[in-house]
């Protein structure tokens, strides 16, 4: 057999290796019989045991996450708030304390060098970005405060910050028990200051699964402490650790994007239904010019949802066939273990992008029948 | 490490071979399944086919990951697993058994010397 995936279907790493970064949370993972995975440059859990059974976890009770190898990038000084709006695509002015928005860093050409959150701190700003962009992240945010013209101060917290993630429906039941913060006053994208069994965390209601959840940055030292304090509490309401594989199809069933499948350089936030995080009203910004071209002339192309009619599972660069003619291309596609059908996110063009209009996927150099619907493919039940 | 079964002939790609006369079952191996994960979609020849030996015939998909099957050995397709459609899972939980991918009539016995026996093949995936 030879197996052609994802990145978080790469061969499983040697355990010993010594070329790849490590979480905190390494020995934890190898202990629990995680198969590990590189991942921008990390060793990391890929899958426990099975991707699907923590899939469902996740859906039903309550998922663990280790996302230590995110990057925390604080940007502080007098001039913080300034520089922080002019940096990214979202205006940060307009967040209280304790409140969080997703965001974007642009390039001047319009094109997306990482999608973040953006948190207010108590004495700044901290961007959370992915770990493949850290490294450009952190260069975009030097190179702006080079020119001089803001006083302010980047800060990358990453490497000493650790970052779980209990995420699922009895999340907030389990956080619960292991902290004195009111949960029922954190709203989604807020995030406090708070002690979880016995370790100072920065508490926020956020997270990539489509779920109510949360994620818990803590310093690095007291990662392992907050784990398994974490599982340890969490076996009543049935949680289990869960890797980068089930993070995966989550946020695909979600419609979130994923950077390097629906979002790049060579693209930009409208085509990904993202035009609603640009402000272009809040003043200059890096990539105002070219965003509002975009804004204004509507993009070339439009991020669509696939269901798949016929019976073959779509996967990142399969061709998308509109009328007989290769039109666009899969970014992300899976089995979906929630909805049992077989979905996709896909590029199309604009004026082919059409609710419940039919295309084909080609899979294996045949055409399989998909057709066109509105995204997120899933959309968790809220309390009534 | 893992034994496997003494009665089958493996390939260094991770399929096996059962002869029973002139009928070879083949599959993949165990640690092939454990591999590529929780095994969501299996793509198969049709009745009729004929395959060659170490040629592509199939695709097997797991939730990341698309992997191409080998034929361990040469023959005409007789039949095809029909419960893997419905139960892909079936390649997870009894790949040497209930998760059987097809059957062939065999081509050319010769061809089982080109294949490990299960210490041969125990100590590849050691």
């Amino acid at each position: 057999m030879t197996t052609v995936g994802d990145p978080a279907g790469a061969p499983a790493v040697a355990p010993g290796h010594t070329d790849l970064l490590r979480t905190p949370l390494y020995d934890a993972h190898v202990a629990l019989g995680a198969r590990m995975v590189e991942f921008a440059g990390y060793a990391m859990p890929v899958q426990y045991a099975s991707i699907l059974d923590e899939h469902r976890t996740v859906r039903g009770a309550v998922g663990l996450f280790d996302l230590s190898h995110m990057g925390e990038l604080h940007v502080g000084g007098p001039e913080a708030l300034a520089f922080t709006r002019y940096a990214v695509i979202s205006d940060p002015g307009t967040l209280e304390p304790g409140q969080a928005q997703y965001s974007m860093l642009c390039t001047e050409q319009g094109g997306v060098i990482d999608d973040l959150i953006v948190y207010r701190a108590d004495d700044g700003y901290l961007l959370v970005c992915n770990a493949g962009n850290r490294d450009a992240a952190v260069a975009q945010l030097g190179a702006l405060l080079e020119r001089g013209d803001f006083d302010a101060r980047l800060d990358d917290r990453s490497d000493r910050t650790a970052l779980i993630a209990p995420q699922g429906p009895r999340a907030a039941e389990l956080l619960a028990t292991l902290t004195d913060l009111d949960l029922a006053t954190l709203g989604n994208y807020r995030s406090a200051r708070a002690t979880v069994a016995g370790v100072e965390c920065l508490v926020a209601r956020t997270g990539y699964t489509g779920e109510d959840g949360f994620e818990l940055f803590c310093d690095a030292r007291h990662a392992r402490r907050l784990w398994d304090a974490l599982l340890a509490a969490g076996t009543a309401y049935g949680l289990k650790p869960c890797g980068l594989g089930a993070r995966d199809t989550l946020r695909l069933e979600a419609g979130m994007p994923l950077y390097g499948n629906e979002l790049g350089r060579d693209g930009n936030p409208y085509e990904a239904n993202l035009g609603r995080v640009v402000k272009l009203d809040k003043g200059e910004f890096v990539g105002r010019a070219a965003l509002q071209q975009v804004q204004q002339a509507g993009p070339r192309r439009k991020l669509v949802g696939l269901v798949m009619r016929d019976n073959a599972i779509p996967r990142h660069g399969y061709p998308v066939r509109v009328d007989g003619r290769d039109s666009g291309e899969v970014t992300s596609g899976t089995l979906s273990p929630t909805l049992g059908q077989k979905i996709a996110m896909a590029y199309l063009p604009a004026e082919q992008a059409e609710l419940g209009a039919e295309v084909e996927v080609i899979v294996r150099e045949r055409p399989f029948r998909a057709e066109q619907v509105k995204l997120p493919f899933y959309r968790r039940p809220r309390p009534t | 490490m893992s034994t496997y079964p003494d009665d089958l002939r493996y390939s260094k790609e991770h399929e096996w071979v059962r002869v029973d006369g002139e009928t070879a079952t083949i599959g993949i191996t165990k640690y092939a399944a454990d591999e590529l994960g929780d095994i969501v979609f299996v793509d198969l020849p049709q009745v009729g086919a004929s395959l060659e030996q170490f040629g592509s015939f199939g695709v097997v998909e797991s939730v990341k990951a698309v992997s191409d099957l080998y034929a361990p050995v040469s023959g005409e397709v007789t039949e095809v697993n029909p419960a893997l459609s419905g139960q892909p899972e079936l390649l997870n939980s009894d790949p040497f058994g209930e998760g059987w991918i097809a059957r062939l009539t065999l081509a050319d016995p010769a061809q089982l010397d080109e294949l490990l026996d299960a210490d041969g093949y125990a100590q590849l995936t050691a």
